[in-house]
């Protein structure tokens, strides 16, 4: 019985490794300028944790094979040192493991977060709410006018507040449901919560940053690749964070500024 | 009783049946509904985060805050009598709202205090239609597609907004009215309120966007008043 139990143990920790050896479930193709420091972590973490396991089922599964159905005769051998010395070594391992992945992955946190955006990056602000993303560029002055969360009405498409009459730096801003971006043009989100907590997930682009309200976040990238991507809420927000969602379009630099044009005159 | 006396009771009753038998025609207030100024701009309405929807136009449909028609004429505003003539029983047909193209038609609904209102989803995507009013009890309620008309009703004579808590463009306005002599303007901006028995009126005009004005109105028989409103538009 125990040393039928101890091949089934091996069975699953092989059967379960093989996809993840495989790549089975590829993520999908990076389309970013620093997705692949994520990308490299993820396969660092993958590969160190899948050791472990590995190397843990095995002992595992010999232990029981060896030892199961013992007789009172045979003795159990404990780990050298006794119980604190074991306690003492997991915490080694298992501690310089997390920290070395810790360690090795912030250039990856860093690239994003951390380091300042250049001073030519695009900036977008991005507003998320029940249960709509939407998009700001600052228009031809470069500056985004005010806020007044009093004047916003989403019936008449004033998702912002903005207050074009009084404002003059409202005038020109471009509030869009999808955002576009030139492909290798540095952009420099800006983003804020209206309501509830939201999160802003693009797969492809290695993006994904929680909205916490009255908490304003920035964070800068490099889109390498055109194409429509979706974007999604992945922060329970409420009934409609099912249907939460907008479209990312990464277009050429010429595509982008005729869609920009066009947006413009909507406004 | 005398002869005469009997000719006299004949005369009277003869009179009296003419009368009654006039029925209630009574008189008619119409007039249009017009604008001056520089309306707002209609923005159009991206529903790409809703391709269900999305895909049913050719070109994105347009705001309806406020909606213009020939000769600087206002469409869906509410013109009724609002003082000057008693409440109305509740109709027993129901008023009818209908969700599709993740739009909501008509924009404007006029019904009255008590009469069923059906709200019905015509869409592949869910909705969660959300009046607010502030003298009605307020409430929500979720509409898979494929489910059966919503039934509700309101108590209090209100202009009540209505929003769809999933798609943040959609928004309607709910007009629940105390009396039955009520119309919605159409392209033209003209209206019609027939069968007021003689009296003093308040006949009242609102629109969401530039809310409301009234004028008195006096009818003494059959004949049509006619009243005018002209709003001021507002260009921001």
């Amino acid at each position: 019985m125990g040393k039928f139990f101890a091949i089934t143990i091996l069975v699953i920790a092989i059967l379960s490794a093989i996809p993840i050896v495989m790549h089975t479930w590829e993520a999908p193709a990076d389309i970013s300028t620093h997705g692949h420091l994520i990308d490299e972590q993820m396969s660092e973490t993958m590969a160190e944790a899948g050791i472990s396991f590995l190397a843990a089922q095995l002992l595992l599964a010999f232990f029981i094979w060896q030892f199961s159905n013992r007789g009172t005769e045979t003795k159990l051998k404990s780990f050298p040192g006794g119980a604190k010395a074991l306690v003492i070594a997991a915490l080694l391992v298992v501690g310089v493991e997390v920290l070395a992945l810790g360690v090795f992955g912030v250039k990856a946190w860093a690239d994003v977060y951390l380091t300042p955006p250049s001073a030519s990056a695009m900036p977008i602000q991005v507003q998320a709410g029940q249960f709509a993303f939407y998009f700001r560029y600052p228009g031809p002055d470069g500056k985004f006018g005010p806020i007044h969360p009093e004047r916003i009405n989403e019936g008449s498409q004033e998702f912002f507040g903005l207050d074009k009459e009084h404002d003059v730096e409202s005038r020109d801003d471009i509030v869009t449901a999808e955002m576009a971006v030139p492909v290798n043009k540095e952009i420099h989100l800006l983003m804020h919560a209206k309501d509830v907590g939201h999160s802003f997930f693009v797969r492809e682009l290695r993006v994904q940053q929680d909205f916490v309200p009255g908490l304003d976040v920035s964070l800068h990238f490099t889109a390498t690749k055109t194409g429509r991507y979706e974007i999604v809420c992945t922060q329970l927000c409420g009934l409609g964070h099912y249907n939460m969602k907008a479209y990312l379009e990464v277009l050429s630099n010429d595509d982008f500024n005729e869609w920009l044009k066009k947006q413009a005159a909507n406004q | 009783m005398s002869m005469k006396h009997v000719i006299m009771a004949g005369l009277v009753t003869l009179t009296a049946s003419a009368v009654a038998l006039a029925g209630p025609a009574g008189g008619t207030v119409s007039g249009k509904v017009t604008y001056e100024g520089t309306p707002a701009k209609m923005k159009s309405i991206d529903m790409s985060k809703e391709p269900s929807c999305a895909k049913m136009y050719t070109t994105p449909p347009l705001v309806e805050t406020v909606v213009t028609g020939s000769g600087n004429s206002l469409q869906d505003v509410v013109v009724y009598i609002s003082a000057g003539i008693p409440d109305d029983a509740a109709p027993s047909n129901a008023a009818v709202f209908t969700q599709k193209g993740c739009r909501y038609i008509p924009h404007v609904l006029a019904f009255q205090v008590n009469q069923e209102i059906k709200i019905v989803n015509e869409d592949q995507t869910s909705h969660n239609i959300h009046p607010l009013p502030k003298l009605n009890r307020e409430w929500n309620k979720s509409q898979p597609p494929g489910t059966p008309p919503i039934s509700e009703k309101y108590d209090k004579a209100e202009f009540i907004p209505v929003k769809c808590n999933v798609h943040p463009w959609m928004h309607g306005n709910f007009a629940v009215m105390k009396n039955s002599h009520y119309t919605i303007t159409g392209d033209g901006g003209a209206f019609s309120l027939a069968n007021l028995p003689p009296g003093k009126y308040t006949v009242t005009a609102w629109q969401e966007s530039y809310g409301d004005q009234s004028q008195e109105v006096t009818i003494s028989g059959s004949e049509t008043k006619t009243v005018n409103f002209v709003f001021k538009a507002k260009p921001y």
